[in-house]
């Protein structure tokens, strides 16, 4: 099993005509992903990649049954994309677009509290069950089948955490790039729960980075509610502080958000952690006793 | 995108929120002239750069004749003032603002930004504003309070008192301040701002309510669609390095190390900068060539972090994905080629076309120390430092 997606999946994808769309598209499909449609305003009844392509997310889910929505459309109009995703009935939106502004996903991430709908993203790689589908710019071959969850803010650094699992040979049972904007779908709280109830899941990856308190707050929620084991690795132990302008930034962050808080708070929760982002497979390779 | 406190508060001014009478100056000259035009006999001379905490460096001044007026505005325009926010090098004062003298009765602290934790525009408000606030927010918590605005229903007026009451304010002021925080949430949503601060926002003698410091910055991901903000930008308050790399898609960090990299994906270069240091280096910059990486992108990235006299080596890590490790080869052969480069290059690829992509390096001829893995990189990076 996995968790959200496997090989029954259906996807749409939205900006399907466009240079990003069209490759990274073609590679999920040559991955195996069903992609059974694509929607481009105006390009109604056009074909594309040997899908049909639509006007809305509407007709597209009407006439194909698709229960997620994968996007590539351009920043300017992606929070839009979002949102006529959810409206249309997937229970899925992926969105891999990147510099999308905050201000329209703080409407959107409200806007999404109507829709039984689950957003991954933006300005994230995608999600992948390995040899079953993938729906992302992650490259496939990477990835093996196996035991293993991950869950990431990364892009290239889960391709790391990916490839080391496959290496030793413990395989993933979902790899998630939940992206690295400030306001975002999916958090790491939410893809834990999913993990923990996933029976094929045996342990998580969670990777992460310096900014925010997610990782914070994961630490407290694996506390209370994860039984399987959870191997960490934060990333910007070095990353200098920045220059800044102005006080709300330090004063709303209240001394988290550093690379040092993060590890502090996943280790006082019984996480392993790994100060070197080279052993995260081998620390959950000893953990399993694999 | 950063702006000005005299662009700040002429947006402020436009918004209708309280500011005092100011007018921006270039020299000295200029700075006078101000003065004479704001009449009064009281004013405040205060350096223009991208970073707060300018009053403990020296960067405001109150100035009670016009001779005063010039002595500052000659003490301030052409250096680099230093703040604990500008970085040690600090930024260059080009323009003073000249304003006029305000009667302080009490100091008063209110941003707005996102708050992450819960995705929402929130404002951040306390009593005890001015120049320690961040001080205030570390010691006593609690004398900081936040109100998170719903984006669809908007700033409430139960929310804009909420505010009032925990700054102390009196009748009057509330009236004045509900206006205030209304026009500013407007402000926020219109401009497509990231940050919009007022330290302090004071009460004057007259029992009024002002914003006496005024600091905005603008989302760059929002900027296509705020033409007219885009000409506030000012160049000279951003890192020659740091805007060259942005223009060839580089995202680039200078750092105090020796070991340069070079690494695919923001979180990927951090990791490797980790990496480094936890086997005993330092990393001399963060550089992230992004998703796109070309060979011509590498070149350019060869460039700038070899524009760094201080680097002893360069440590090379790239997680081939849409990138394939073969063009980022032939990339690094032709920069160490070009650039000549002096000093060891260590080069760690992993992903789509490796295979290819070591071959290439292998029968180039050149001096590449090549690396298995991520910590294998590491170790002969640091090595390479002797």
């Amino acid at each position: 099993m996995s968790i959200l997606v496997n090989k029954d999946s259906k996807i749409i994808c939205q900006g399907i005509t466009g240079n990003q769309g069209q490759f990274h598209t073609e590679q999920c499909i040559a991955y195996g992903t069903r992609v059974v449609a694509g929607v481009t305003p105006g390009r109604g009844g056009e074909e594309s990649l040997g899908v049909p392509v639509f006007n809305t997310m509407r007709e597209a889910v009407a006439e194909t049954g698709a229960d997620v929505s994968m996007i590539y459309v351009p920043a300017p109009f992606a929070a839009d994309a979002i949102l006529e995703a959810a409206d249309s009935g997937v229970k899925l939106v992926v969105c891999i677009t990147e510099g999308i502004p905050v201000n329209d996903m703080v409407k959107v991430k409200s806007a999404m509290r109507d829709f039984e709908c689950r957003l991954i993203g933006p300005n994230c790689p995608g999600i992948i069950t390995p040899e079953e589908c993938k729906i992302g710019i992650m490259p496939g071959f990477i990835h093996k089948k196996g035991r293993i969850g991950i869950v990431s803010r990364s892009g290239t650094l889960t391709y790391e955490a990916v490839y080391q699992t496959t290496q030793n040979g413990l395989g993933q049972s979902t790899c998630i790039g939940i992206g690295g904007d400030p306001v975002r779908g999916m958090n790491f709280i939410d893809c834990l729960e999913l993990f923990e109830a996933d029976p094929e899941t045996d342990g998580v990856l969670m990777v992460g980075e310096i900014g925010g308190s997610d990782e914070e707050a994961a630490a407290d929620y694996i506390k209370s509610s994860v039984s399987k084991p959870v191997v960490a690795y934060i990333a910007g132990v070095t990353a200098p502080p920045g220059k800044r302008m102005g006080h709300a930034g330090a004063i709303i962050a209240g001394g988290k958000g550093t690379a040092d808080a993060k590890f502090e708070a996943l280790d006082a929760a019984g996480v392993a952690t790994v100060r070197s982002p080279a052993e995260l497979g081998s620390k959950m390779q000893e953990i399993l006793g694999a | 995108m950063n702006l000005h406190e005299y662009q700040s508060k002429r947006l402020f001014a436009d918004y209708g929120i309280p500011v005092p009478r100011g007018i921006p100056a270039e020299t000295a000259d200029a700075a006078v002239a101000a003065a004479e035009e704001l009449g009064g006999d009281l004013w405040v001379v205060k350096a223009q750069v991208h970073a707060g905490g300018r009053g403990k460096a020296g960067g405001v001044k109150l100035a009670r004749s016009t001779d005063e007026v010039r002595e500052h505005a000659e003490a301030m325009l052409g250096i680099q003032l230093v703040t604990h926010q500008s970085g040690p090098e600090g930024l260059p004062v080009n323009v003073v603002y000249v304003e006029e003298g305000s009667d302080i009765d009490r100091e008063l602290y209110l941003s707005m930004l996102v708050d992450r934790e819960v995705s929402r525009v929130a404002f951040i408000a306390s009593a005890a504003g001015g120049m320690d606030i961040e001080q205030v927010a570390e010691e006593t918590p609690e004398k900081i309070f936040t109100v998170a605005i719903a984006p669809d229903a908007g700033l409430q007026d139960y929310q804009a008192r909420q505010l009032a009451f925990g700054l102390g304010l009196d009748k009057k002021q509330m009236r004045q301040f509900g206006n205030l925080v209304k026009r500013l949430y407007a402000l926020y949503q219109e401009c497509d701002a990231s940050l919009v601060e007022i330290n302090p926002l004071i009460t004057t003698g007259a029992g009024d309510v002002l914003a006496l410091d005024a600091k905005i910055n603008i989302e760059g991901n929002a900027l296509y669609r705020q033409p007219e903000i885009v000409k506030m930008r000012d160049i000279s308050q951003e890192d020659a390095h740091e805007r060259e790399a942005a223009e060839h898609d580089l995202s680039y960090v200078s750092l105090d190390g020796n070991i340069a990299c070079m690494v695919n994906g923001a979180g990927l270069a951090m990791a490797t900068m980790d990496i480094i240091k936890l086997h005993g280096g330092t990393p001399a910059n963060f550089l992230d060539v992004g998703g796109g990486a070309t060979a011509e992108r590498v070149t350019e990235a060869f460039k700038l972090i070899l524009s760094n006299e201080n680097v002893a080596a360069i440590l090379v890590n790239i997680f081939g994905g849409i990138v394939r490790c073969d063009l980022i080869a032939e990339g690094i052969v032709v920069a160490v080629k070009e650039v000549g480069v002096k000093v060891p290059v260590v080069v760690r690829l992993e992903g789509t076309n490796v295979d290819t992509g070591k071959e290439l390096l292998k029968h180039s001829g050149l001096d590449i120390i090549t690396a298995n893995d991520l910590a294998d990189a590491a170790k002969k990076a640091v090595a390479a430092t002797g």
